[in-house]
């Protein structure tokens, strides 16, 4: 009674990763924070649990319609988030929607945008989106000519690495090692080999489009600010969004953002920006990890570490991949950098 | 106003009139000269309100026409043989999900071997896709059914295609009477779409249908392809109202009242079989011909009166069902059913071999004396191909046929026609 | 009905002639139909090309067989290919060339035609001349009119001043003139004035 009693008070940081973030003021709190945000991809779906598309895709058009004034009609190619958003006779989708095919989100996307610009009514915008499969394969011909073409479409990509609906069959987007149903871990390379594959977000870059981004689900307010950037200009963007699928690689549903984080923060997947084909911003790391912290999370990458004898070289290859990309987008800076 | 233009020129003009909003292109012989014609047009500033993109593959063409038609824009693309393979997925997408598209089919024939002539093999392999299809006699006719198709689609959200043999009247030159501006108008109001992406009031489609809905919605396709054998004699019957010359309709007979043997056959060769019909009529044949207009939806009831009095039917179709036999012959066989009257198959016209009022003249004449076989090859070289077969017989590796039956029958411009 | 099919090779305008032609009847208030034996676009190839021309509409869409004149753009194909094939008795022969008959090694065969029915014309010379590029086609046309009457000079003019508006279409049309006035020329050379 005597003795003055006190309570520590513990001030967090702002611009942590704390999702909503009470300490910031209004503007820079995020969309996902808000009560007042669309839900454009609203409740009811049948996502697994801890799936990242869903988390990927709800931050991404609740940031495009904000961006918008709500003046926004998104595009699907087939796949995930088109097969369990729609789940006959239900819809999760609160703004107008559209599944064409497979292969096909950007030439239909394309369309659109052409019919509303032609019909008087250029302030909505059209977002096209698609999973792995559906932008790196099979649509990868009809990005191309979107990107030529210079459409006035953003294009997201969810890439979860793989052919996740139709049970996990590799796609050119599944990095080296993985597992999947037909990279299987048998034989002599267990998993998906090394030299196959292609960097979206570079082959976009490659097209001299006016915005290219990477982004994380486990960067809610870089993945939002890039969506609201993309939604700022006009002409072909793409946005390349990592999105953990716990199913497919065998990882922890309440693991998906820490996944996630742990793929940027071990430099296996960079946070970038580029416009007209140069780089313009990169995300640092903030505290690297080996990528072997990493590869542990996920099922897909347990032959890796069979028994006594972890399979060193090929772990090795993936850290040399790593550090590939921490070397070409200067992902470890320290304060004074200058980018 | 009457012109003397080519066949190409003319529709394009007149897709022109019909004020399309998004046209799509990618190049295809032989349909290239219409979408070239648009493209001119708009970049010319002769056709406004309308933004022709210039797309990297047919896939990519039908796929933009979808988004634009799903965005309320009156939308519109063209191809030929194998192009419309490469869109095959977005046909029937696009049919399944109701847009109104009106899209050119400049027939041609699908490889392999790759020959870029007129058949009607394109067009047979999307016939069950849920499009209308509409097959052109002339090249009046083919401008004309553009009108009457965006009309038609608009009024059922189902896409249309308009079947026009490529070359024969793609690249042909003769007198073509283009409508006034006005006259179109007053025929085909602006589009107002049946569903619309709209921030307004948001709809979601294209949604996975299962097992518990898929039937009813296949079956509400077809009975929307009942409903246009309906509205297809209508809009004809309006039309030569407005415009004041007959086109479009299910079908329509020529000298078939009293004719004993009646000739059957969709496009342009029924040109020519009016000709080899008067000729015989002249020589005191009973003879007619019945031109069908409308293959899908095919008019079973309006056929079977208009052949059942004939004593024998010919199918003369520029398609083989392989292994079969007819496609036109076994849809024609349908609407006769009941019926014991002989149908008879003539594949004509493959590839684009040219149909001579001669070898047509031969054939009518055969049935007529009822000789003629159940299928027919017209012009079949059967020594060339009796050569390939005994050589397939006794070869172990005999080669790939088709260039051996070119080395067999000798090149071809050393030849008049 | 009177059927014409023009050969020649790519490059040369065969199809253009067979355009114009149809282009000329037009104007002259018949139907017409005009369209190409089709191959694939290559320069030298031979071409063949067809036009009918009617009073009233022309619905066959076969390739003349039976052609009522032929217009022979390229001379170098009287002996590859078979362009006299399926002409009629009484048919006309135009044939680009500055060689008489003889030269062509025809002769004999023209001789069977009615006369006045054959001649040859120095197209390409005169479209050298008259328009400064090889091409025979318009020179030809006026050389058609003339041998054959089925059409007038006028109307081939302006079907030639439609397709090739300004200067160009002027050479043209002097070039078919020019060729018109030879055909002419040599036709009453032959017929003795009474």
């Amino acid at each position: 009674m005597t003795e003055q009693s006190y309570q520590r008070v513990k001030f967090y940081q702002t611009g942590t990763l704390t999702v909503g973030n009470r300490l910031l003021d209004e503007v820079n709190r995020t969309v996902q924070a808000s009560m007042s945000r669309s839900n454009a991809l609203t409740s009811g779906h049948r996502a697994c649990q801890g799936c990242g598309e869903a988390l990927g895709a709800r931050y991404a058009l609740d940031a495009a319609m904000r961006a918008t004034d709500n003046q926004l009609v998104a595009v699907n190619a087939t796949g995930c988030l088109e097969v369990f958003t729609t789940p006959y006779p239900e819809t999760s989708w609160q703004l107008p929607w559209l599944h064409s095919l497979f292969g096909n989100a950007a030439a239909v996307a394309s369309g659109v945008a052409a019919a509303l610009r032609v019909t008087g009514r250029s302030h909505v915008r059209v977002i096209a989106q698609g999973g792995d499969g559906g932008t790196t394969d099979i649509g990868f011909g009809c990005l191309s000519g979107m990107f030529e073409r210079n459409d006035d479409v953003l294009y997201i990509c969810y890439d979860n690495q793989a052919y996740m609906n139709t049970g996990v069959q590799r796609s050119s987007a599944t990095p080296p090692t993985a597992r999947t149903a037909t990279t299987p871990a048998v034989g002599p390379e267990p998993g998906n080999i090394f030299g196959s594959g292609k960097d979206l977000p570079r082959i976009a870059m490659a097209h001299g489009i006016p915005y290219v981004g990477t982004a994380s689900v486990a960067d809610l307010h870089d993945l939002e600010a890039k969506v609201t950037r993309a939604m700022g200009l006009h002409g072909a963007r793409y946005i390349h969004i990592l999105v953990p699928c716990p199913l497919g690689w065998g990882s922890d549903p309440a693991d998906t953002i820490r996944v996630a984080r742990l793929a940027t923060e071990s430099g296996l997947f960079p946070l970038f920006e580029a416009e007209y084909g140069e780089v313009t911003a990169s995300t640092p790391i903030r505290r690297q990890v080996p990528v072997e912290e990493y590869l542990r999370t996920q099922q897909r990458f347990a032959h890796l570490f069979k028994g006594d004898s972890p399979d060193v070289e090929r772990i090795a290859a993936l850290q040399r991949a790593a550090d590939r990309n921490i070397r070409t987008y200067h992902l470890l800076r320290s304060a004074g950098d200058e980018r | 106003m009457l012109k003397q233009i080519e066949g190409s020129r003319a529709m394009a003009e007149t897709i022109a009139l019909c004020r399309p909003q998004v046209i799509c292109a990618y190049p295809i012989t032989p349909q290239t000269h219409i979408v070239e014609g648009l493209g001119e047009m708009v970049k010319a500033g002769a056709l406004t309100g309308c933004e022709f993109i210039n797309v990297e593959s047919e896939f990519a063409a039908l796929s933009v026409a979808i988004g634009a038609s799903a965005a309320g824009a009156r939308s519109y693309t063209a191809t030929s043989s194998q192009g419309l393979l490469f869109m095959a997925e977005a046909v029937y997408n696009a049919a399944g999900l109701g847009l109104p598209i009106v899209m050119t089919l400049g027939n041609r024939a699908i490889g392999a071997p790759i020959n870029i002539w007129n058949d009607h093999s394109d067009a047979m392999s999307m016939k069950d896709a849920g499009w209308i299809m509409l097959f052109a006699e002339t090249n009046q006719e083919a401008a004309d059914l553009h009108i009457q198709a965006f009309r038609l689609a608009e009024a059922l959200s189902c896409p249309v295609m308009v079947c026009v043999d490529g070359f024969i009247l793609t690249h042909a030159y003769e007198r073509i009477d283009l409508p006034a501006q006005e006259q179109v108008d007053a025929y085909l109001p602006p589009f107002e779409p049946m569903q619309v992406l709209d921030p307004a009031d948001p709809v979601s489609i294209g949604a996975m249908v299962g097992p518990e809905g898929f039937t009813e919605v296949r079956y509400l396709a077809h009975h929307k392809q009942l409903r246009a054998l309906e509205m297809i004699p209508d809009l004809a019957v309006e039309f030569e109202e407005r415009f004041g010359r007959a086109a479009g309709g299910l079908l329509h007979s020529y000298r078939a009242a009293d004719a004993e043997t009646l000739i059957v056959a969709i496009g342009s060769v029924n040109g020519t079989i009016k000709d080899v019909v008067d000729e015989m009529r002249d020589d005191g044949h009973p003879i007619g011909c019945v031109v069908l207009t409308s293959f899908r939806p095919f008019p079973l009831a309006r056929l079977h009166a208009a052949l059942e009095r004939a004593g024998r039917v010919v199918v003369v179709e520029k398609s083989l069902a392989v292994g079969l036999g007819g496609v036109l012959a076994s849809n024609v066989r349908m609407a006769l059913r009941g019926l014991a009257t002989p149908v008879h198959t003539a594949i004509a016209g493959l590839g684009g071999r040219p149909i001579t009022k001669g070898s047509l003249r031969r054939l009518f004449e055969e049935a007529g004396r009822g000789t003629l076989d159940d299928i027919t090859f017209l012009d079949l070289n059967t020594a060339v191909v009796q050569r390939e077969i005994e050589r397939m017989d006794a070869l172990p590796r005999p080669g790939p046929i088709a260039e051996n039956i070119l080395r067999s029958a000798g090149p071809p411009m050393s030849r008049a026609v | 009905m009177f059927q014409i099919r023009i050969h020649g090779r790519g490059g040369q305008g065969v199809v253009t002639a067979a355009e114009l032609l149809s282009v000329a009847a037009f104007m002259e208030g018949k139907h017409a139909q005009a369209f190409p034996s089709f191959g694939s676009e290559r320069m030298g190839a031979p071409v063949v090309a067809f036009c009918r021309i009617d009073d009233k509409e022309i619905r066959t869409r076969e390739p003349i067989a039976t052609p009522d004149a032929l217009i022979i753009q390229d001379p170098t194909l009287l002996h590859s290919v078979d362009v006299f094939g399926g002409l009629s008795p009484a048919g006309y022969i135009l044939i680009n060339s500055s060689k008489d008959f003889s030269a062509l090694g025809i002769d004999e065969f023209v001789a069977g035609f009615p006369p006045g029915h054959a001649r040859a014309v120095a197209a390409t010379d005169l479209a050298r001349t008259h328009v400064g590029r090889p091409i025979p086609n318009a020179a030809l046309l006026g050389g058609f009119a003339a041998l054959t009457g089925v059409i007038h000079l006028d109307a081939v003019s302006a079907a030639i001043r439609e397709r090739f508006p300004g200067p160009l279409g002027e050479r043209n049309v002097a070039a078919a003139t020019a060729a018109y006035q030879a055909v002419m020329a040599a036709a009453r050379e032959e017929v003795p004035a009474c």
